[in-house]
């Protein structure tokens, strides 16, 4: 018996069905269970074990090994900010402890609502528009201390159903890393990546 | 500097659409993949490595030759490298938001000239926003008919499958890869036995090549491998995405030509440095590389061939400028601090060297630092990295390790008073 709804239940179906070995169906079956539980359980892992025909113990090898894969309870908003080489040239450190303080947690810890979880993270790839944030994933180029304390007042006000990475960026945000022109209606929901396949995207429309 | 765009041409000169298969079709788009249904795996393999192209994830090696070693086994895969995460590179990322099209056509013609029926495009997780576009790009292409069964009404099938990473930069090593893809612990592999091309996923032969050397593609076929060839003056041929970071006044991407020098792609290009400064170093290829400073090497020509004999590398392209107002130590602190945090940890001198490498310089910057502590960072580098060499000779598995040294011989051999002033001092001079 599964322990995941008919509807994950038949995205994880059409999941294991894209690759040549179910065994590579671990990864994005993890994301799954992130979002079924909103991070990762024992029995989330088992559940993909299950799936994989492999031991929980191997999926938990895996989910060990990266750091999106979280298995303690993660705030809705994940507040990543990058202090990597060209985010700390830029200031990136002074965003971090902007960020802390406005959450009331440091880097590594879930606020007492379960709102707001705030990291520090290596390179994000947005070193043109440094420094960097990303709101589980969908990123903010050219943040100030003082707009990354704004983005923390936002989302503990406004409370998002979907974080959009356009209406973040001209919110919160400077100078990009390239220009983008296009604009998109969705966003993420959790704290994991939003992506078609994995479910784990909102449309900005539907909120 | 006046080679023409290639990769980044369409998204130029259309930024409103160039990600759609409307504007990539009406753009010469796919033209390039049915030619390429209709030519053998030698003439492709051949076009390909005369045209010189060289791999643009970092170890630029040439891209034919590469295709050439694909042992006869088959099935065999292609996997795109998207798994961007060297420090100061965001390039593939603008390839995948603003023209996965041209990616996908150079995925088909990598395909077919390496009878691959199955083939994956690795993204890193942080990525969520080009995943989604690429996404887009692959349902559409599945559409039209050209990725699935019997691609271009021919007999030829290709199925696209988009694979997101977890957030581990070892994963763009491409044995890690494989192993992340198999749904592993993504550790790198031994080479030998498990050159990819052999033995690569599944046991296969696999084809791994990054976002940026898979666009070139359909331009190679278009433009042929001589005139491809010619771009340039220089040995290295094409154009060549850079990632300008750091202290500059206009950071971004820019796609040029190769030899031209680094004084002009700081000054001219990057406009130079902010509030008027000077320059003190910059980072040539990603965090792995060794640094420059500007008494020796601004007037170096950028190729592969000029920056290895200076001792360092062009890697993934990525520059990170620093200007007269940074710490040394605490820019190598946090560039080892990277590669301490994204060690897999297979290997003791890099799972344990990294570690011991990153609370030395902290305690360096932080005015704890004692007089034996450069002599230290030597010796427990010289552990990762013999004699501290580039190319590095390595200890280690992976060229991760070897990496987080780069750092250290940038200290040792242009910075040693600066260490010698935090230490006597008894703290950072830079406050």
């Amino acid at each position: 018996m599964s322990i995941w709804s008919e509807e994950t239940q038949e995205r994880a179906r059409a999941i294991v069905a894209r690759y040549p070995q179910r065994r590579s169906a671990v990864m994005p079956l993890l994301y799954l269970a992130m979002v079924e539980e909103g991070h990762l359980s024992g029995s989330g892992m088992e559940e993909v074990a299950r799936w994989c025909e492999i031991t929980p113990a191997q999926v938990l090898a895996v989910a060990s090994f990266y750091t999106m894969f979280k298995r303690e309870r993660t705030g809705r908003y994940l507040i990543s900010c990058c202090t990597s080489i060209s985010c700390m040239l830029l200031g990136g450190d002074g965003v971090l402890e902007a960020v802390e303080d406005a959450a009331g947690v440091p880097q590594g810890e879930t606020d007492e609502d379960g709102l707001v979880s705030v990291e520090h993270v290596e390179c994000i790839g947005a070193c043109g528009g440094a420094p960097a944030v990303q709101v589980n994933y969908e990123l903010i180029e050219g943040v100030t201390p003082e707009k990354a304390r704004e983005l923390v007042g936002w989302l503990k006000a406004a409370r998002p159903e979907v974080v959009n990475t356009d209406e973040m960026q001209q919110l919160f945000g400077g100078e990009r890393s390239f220009e983008w022109a296009i604009a998109e209606e969705v966003g993420a929901v959790g704290p994991y990546p939003a992506l078609q396949a994995l479910g784990t995207i909102g449309s900005e429309a539907g909120a | 500097m006046n080679a023409p765009l290639l990769v980044t041409k369409r998204m130029t000169e259309y930024p409103g659409d160039s990600h759609t298969i409307d504007r990539y079709e009406a753009t010469g788009g796919y033209v390039q993949a049915k030619r390429a249904i209709t030519m053998t795996r030698d003439d492709l393999v051949e076009e390909v490595k005369a045209s010189g192209l060289l791999g643009r994830g970092g170890a630029a090696f040439s891209a034919g030759l590469k295709w050439s070693f694909l042992a006869p086994a088959r099935p065999s895969y292609l996997i795109v490298n998207a798994d961007e995460s060297e420090p100061g590179t965001f390039k593939d990322r603008q390839l995948l938001e603003r023209d996965p099209h041209q990616m996908i056509e150079g995925i088909i013609i990598t395909a077919i000239a390496n009878e691959v029926r199955q083939a994956f495009i690795y993204i890193r997780g942080e990525y969520a926003k080009p995943a989604r576009r690429v996404q887009a790009a692959v349902d559409e292409a599945y559409g039209r008919g050209y990725l699935g069964h019997g691609i271009f009404g021919s007999n030829q099938d290709l199925d696209l499958t988009i694979h997101l990473g977890a957030g581990a930069y070892i994963c763009g090593e491409e044995t890690a890869l494989i192993n992340s893809l198999e749904g592993l612990r993504g550790e790198p592999r031994l080479k030998p036995p498990y050159f990819p091309a052999a033995i690569g996923l599944y046991m296969k032969p696999t084809i791994v090549n990054n976002v940026e050397t898979i666009s070139n593609l359909p331009h190679i076929l278009e433009m042929g491998a001589t005139a491809y060839a010619g771009l340039t003056d220089s040995a290295d041929t094409g154009t060549f995405l850079m990632s300008l970071s750091g202290h500059v006044n206009k950071p971004g991407n820019y796609e040029l030509p190769h030899g031209i020098t680094w004084r002009d792609l700081i000054y001219e290009t990057g406009g130079g440095i902010r509030e008027g400064k000077d320059l003190k170093a910059w980072i040539p290829g990603g965090a792995s590389a060794p640094w420059f400073i500007p008494e020796k090497h601004l007037d170096l020509e950028i190729t592969k061939d000029a920056t290895a004999a200076a001792g360092s590398m062009l890697g993934s392209g990525a520059v990170i400028v620093m200007d007269e107002g940074t710490c040394m130590i605490r820019a190598a602190e946090r560039i080892v601090r990277f590669f301490s945090h994204e060690s897999c940890g297979q290997c003791t001198p890099c799972r344990e060297g990294t570690t011991w490498m990153e609370m030395t310089l902290r305690r360096i910057e932080q005015g704890q630092g004692r007089d034996v502590d450069l002599a230290l960072l030597i010796d427990v580098s010289d552990g990762i990295s013999i004699g501290l060499a580039w190319p590095p000779k390595m200890t280690t598995i992976c060229p991760l390790g070897p990496s987080a040294v780069s750092p250290i011989i940038a200290l040792r051999d242009f910075f040693r008073e600066e260490v010698e002033e935090h230490v006597t001092g008894g703290g950072c001079p830079f406050g």
